[in-house]
């Protein structure tokens, strides 16, 4: 093994010789290094992209924050070095390095990886293998770090199973303090890495995948996971604060160029609007607001310790925060003449977002971002998306006449029971709002659309439809094309290619394991990146693995049919999500539910949560003594 | 206010480029609380001009910035505060008071003097020096134009050793808005790898008729002549 001095120069040296040295520097504004020697628990934190991403990645900040509150444990950030890096670093052998001390990773105790999409899964395996540990949690004992993951990606953990040692279901403020102090005790114990792995199957929300085998039926469909071991829970609850925790305010400050460059302030979790097709908003419920004046401190403080000229205010539905005016009036008075932009995502298409948006500080007026998702009335109900075609005009007529030029719009393509009298509309939909828009400024409006594809997710309620073909989101994306053209006019599309690998990958189960092994074997990485032309290797990796692929991506599910993913509870329960199902194939709106109950599950599961922090800042009703048997019943595993 | 900024652009922005340096002047600004001027118009951008972009893996010891506050604050002040602010990577060496209708720091600028430290050993590096310093003419082709490096070359000189025993030249090279010298063509012309060596810039040198209420510290106006 090499010195670490030894290691430090190779490193520096390569530097020189590839795009964006500052990528792997580190030495940033506010990170923070502690004594190596001095310290108990070291934590990496993993992004498995590049740095340009992973620095704009909330969950590792929060993280960041706070596992270094902690005198006892460290926490350093590894990213993925990009492909020329990857090639020297190769070539010379030389390790993945932490970016704080510039550690080799498998010299930390716990490698911490966060997987918020599945086309990371590659770049995971990948810098696993960079960092020199094994790959498979078979082959790793006590001389290795313990892989734990999270993140959205990993609600459906079967995939990658095989890779991860635990996972965190669910949120990780809470739980990373217990399997910090898990981790210590057993390391002090000098037991076994399987008794380290029971305790943490002990934790709220932790998933030992090693300790179930999984089972199919003659005809290949899954059967049943089984546990194998009595202390491994049949199934495992998504873990929740019951209130969000002060927002981390001491950002690092990069000294390069990252895709978000501003302060992210998350304002709310979760969201009660019950869109079907959304994975972020079934797996976050319940909805859970921040005090308005920990918001406002939180600003202030991290203005004062980045420096950044934006602010965004983050949260799945942002008008939907209760005292979103107020907040924009706050911080609009108190920020009014210092450069600062406040950018608020996720806005409703009502006018009042145009109001508020109207009302926020902001120092040059670009585009509007709305989300329709689908433009016929039939679709919309499909996918809970309450919104007609003449409020989102009346918006567009709003945002136009005050000033703005450029307004973008998302739409979905593929959704279950779309025909193309649906795709027709879209097109028809983006002409009318440029209509309005050059009505308003005189023929300099531009309307950008930006067409998505639906990829059923696991624990929503399209979970058990198939994505469409290759073939049929072609035709559909040559036809919007050919329409959506012209003076003002722009389309962008994703790659059908990329879609369908991430709809065999968010339905998979275990078997996938090996796929991913030898798509990345071959070379897969990077396959969210579109310049990244891994489509082939993926077929060829399914080959391999004599796996349909087809099976994963466009099968449409019984919903009687037992799921890979059924031992994860994520609060929100099957039958509500086959009420839902039932509901879009009849076109039943489901209404808001902050406004009344429909017991999807999360509330029987979170009750004594809810009875220990009652107040409005959860969107769901409280639970006091007398109704708490009433709430559970039958709801219950 | 107008002031004009002698800063450090040390090992931990060594890989920062000149537009990520623009918008850590910005934060660093910002983090000061000081009213930092902005210009009008639909995108307002703040009123910060860096003397000369400084290639991407070279540290400075001399880089100077001028910055338009909408206030007035005593010298003293600022450089505290900013001392305060400042991330790792930048360190602020002194501060001066510009008359506001000065011309643009860019269009002042007369050249810059760097010091090269070879991390291998170059044979014959003094040989090499005085070919290049004994030839008329140096014809380089840069971005499809030909330009001749000589006449942009004021001075190339080795020095001694430094503490580790390494090999160190200094040049000035011309550094005007539309001519402008660079450390690592030269560095080329005596056979060496850029890569293989560490490049920081000395000084900037400002038009003769710059003059300062405060004598700036370490800026090299020897360079000029290559004494």
């Amino acid at each position: 093994m090499s010195s670490s001095a030894e290691l430090h120069t190779r490193f520096f040296n390569l530097l020189p010789k590839v795009q964006k040295p500052g990528r792997y520097t580190g030495g940033e504004l506010n990170e923070i290094v502690k004594d190596w020697a001095d310290i108990e628990t070291k934590i990496a934190l993993v992004f498995p992209d590049i740095y340009d991403l992973g620095m704009s990645n909330l969950a590792l900040a929060i993280l960041y924050e706070i596992i270094n509150n902690r005198p006892d444990a460290l926490a350093e950030r590894a990213f993925s070095p990009w492909t020329d890096m990857e090639i020297l670093m190769r070539e010379s052998g030389l390790p993945l390095l932490s970016l704080e001390t510039k550690h080799p990773l498998y010299q930390f105790d716990i490698f911490a990886v966060t997987l918020p999409y599945e086309t990371l899964f590659t770049n995971f395996l990948n810098i696993i293998d960079l960092a020199g540990i094994p790959l498979f949690s078979s082959q790793r004992d006590s001389s290795h770090p313990l892989i734990v993951a999270g993140g959205h990606a990993t609600y459906n953990p079967e995939p990658i199973h095989a890779f991860v040692d635990a996972f965190v279901i669910g949120e990780g403020e809470e739980v990373i303090h217990e399997i910090i102090s898990t981790f210590q005790s057993w390391k002090n114990s000098k037991n076994t890495r399987t008794d380290l792995l029971i305790h943490l199957a002990n934790i709220d929300g932790i998933y030992i995948p090693s300790f179930y085998r999984d089972h199919y039926n003659k005809d290949s469909s899954f059967s049943h996971l089984e546990p194998l071991f009595d202390q491994a829970p049949k199934s495992v609850i998504k873990r929740i604060v019951a209130k969000l925790p002060p927002p981390p305010v001491r950002f690092i400050v990069p000294y390069i160029n990252t895709v978000h460059n501003r302060i992210p302030i998350e304002i709310m979790r979760g969201c009660t609007r019950g869109c079907r097709f959304c994975h972020a908003g079934m797996v976050t419920r319940p909805v859970r607001e921040r005090p308005i004046e920990e918001i406002l401190t939180a600003i202030d403080l991290s203005l004062s310790n980045t420096g950044y000229e934006e602010i965004g205010l983050l949260s799945l539905s942002s008008s939907d925060y209760s005292q979103i005016i107020q907040l924009a009036k706050n911080i609009g008075e108190k920020y009014q003449n210092k450069n600062l932009s406040v950018s608020l995502p996720s806005l409703r298409i009502e006018t009042v977002s145009v109001d508020l948006i109207n009302s926020l500080p902001s120092s040059h007026r670009g585009g509007i971002t709305l989300a329709p998702e689908a433009a016929s009335e039939k679709l919309r109900a499909t996918i809970n998306k309450q919104l007609n075609n003449d409020q989102l005009l009346t918006t567009a007529q709003e945002c136009f006449s005050r000033g703005w030029t450029t307004m973008k719009l998302y739409f979905m393509i593929g959704l279950p029971g779309e025909t193309m009298d649906d795709i027709q509309a879209i097109a028809k939909l983006c002409k009318d709002v440029l209509k309005i828009g050059n009505k308003a400024l005189g023929l300099r409006a531009q309307v950008h659309a930006s067409i998505g594809t639906f990829i059923p997710k696991a624990h929503t309620p399209f979970q058990w439809c198939g994505c469409e073909t290759i073939e049929l989101i072609k035709a559909k994306q040559i036809y919007l094309k050919a329409e959506i053209r012209g003076k003002g006019l722009k389309i962008t599309w994703v790659d059908p290619k990329e879609t369908i690998l991430e709809a065999a990958l968010s339905r998979g189960d275990r078997r996938l394991a090996k796929v991913i092994y030898e798509a990345w074997k071959m070379g897969a990485k990077f396959d969210a990146w579109n310049e990244t032309n891994n489509f082939p290797l993926w077929v060829d990796a399914f080959a391999l693995a004599n796996i349909d692929p087809a099976y994963y991506a466009h099968r449409l599910i019984a919903t009687t049919d037992p799921l890979p993913w059924d031992h994860i509870n994520v609060a929100v329960q099957k039958d509500f999500l086959q009420q839902e199902y039932l509901w879009s194939l009849q076109g039943f709106f489901r209404q808001d539910c902050r406004n009344q109950c429909f017991s999807c599950g999360v509330l029987p599961v979170y009750k004594h949560l809810r009875m220990n922090n009652p107040g409005d800042f959860w969107k769901c009703p409280e639970v006091n003594c007398s109704n708490l048997g009433q709430t559970t019943s039958g709801n219950l595993d | 206010m107008r002031v004009r900024i002698f800063f450090s652009k040390t090992e931990k922005m060594r890989y920062t480029s000149h537009l990520d340096l623009y918008r850590a002047w910005e934060r660093l600004l910002r983090r000061a609380n000081l009213p930092l001027s902005y210009t009008q118009g639909i995108k307002p951008h703040p009123r910060i001009n860096l003397a000369s972009a400084l290639p991407l893996g070279f540290t400075s010891i001399g880089e100077l910035v001028d910055i338009h506050l909408n206030d007035n604050f005593p010298i003293e002040y600022i450089f505290s505060t900013l001392q305060k602010t400042s991330p790792p990577g930048i360190v602020i060496n002194s501060i001066v008071e510009i008359d506001a209708k000065d011309p643009k720091l860019q269009s002042q600028l007369e050249a810059s003097v760097y010091l090269v430290t070879f991390k291998y050993f170059v044979p014959d590096l003094e040989e090499k020096i005085q070919m290049l310093l004994n030839v008329n003419s140096t014809p380089r082709i840069r971005r499809g134009k030909s330009y001749d490096l000589k006449t942009l070359l004021l001075c190339l000189k080795t020095l001694p050793f430094n503490e580790h025993g390494q090999q160190q030249i200094k040049m000035t090279l011309q550094t005007k808005e539309a001519a402008t010298g660079r450390p690592e063509e030269v560095i080329d012309e005596l056979g060496v790898i850029v890569e293989n060596c560490l490049i920081e810039r000395v000084s900037l040198i400002l038009d003769i008729n710059t003059e300062y209420e405060t004598e700036p510290d370490d800026n090299d106006l020897q360079g000029l002549t290559c004494q």
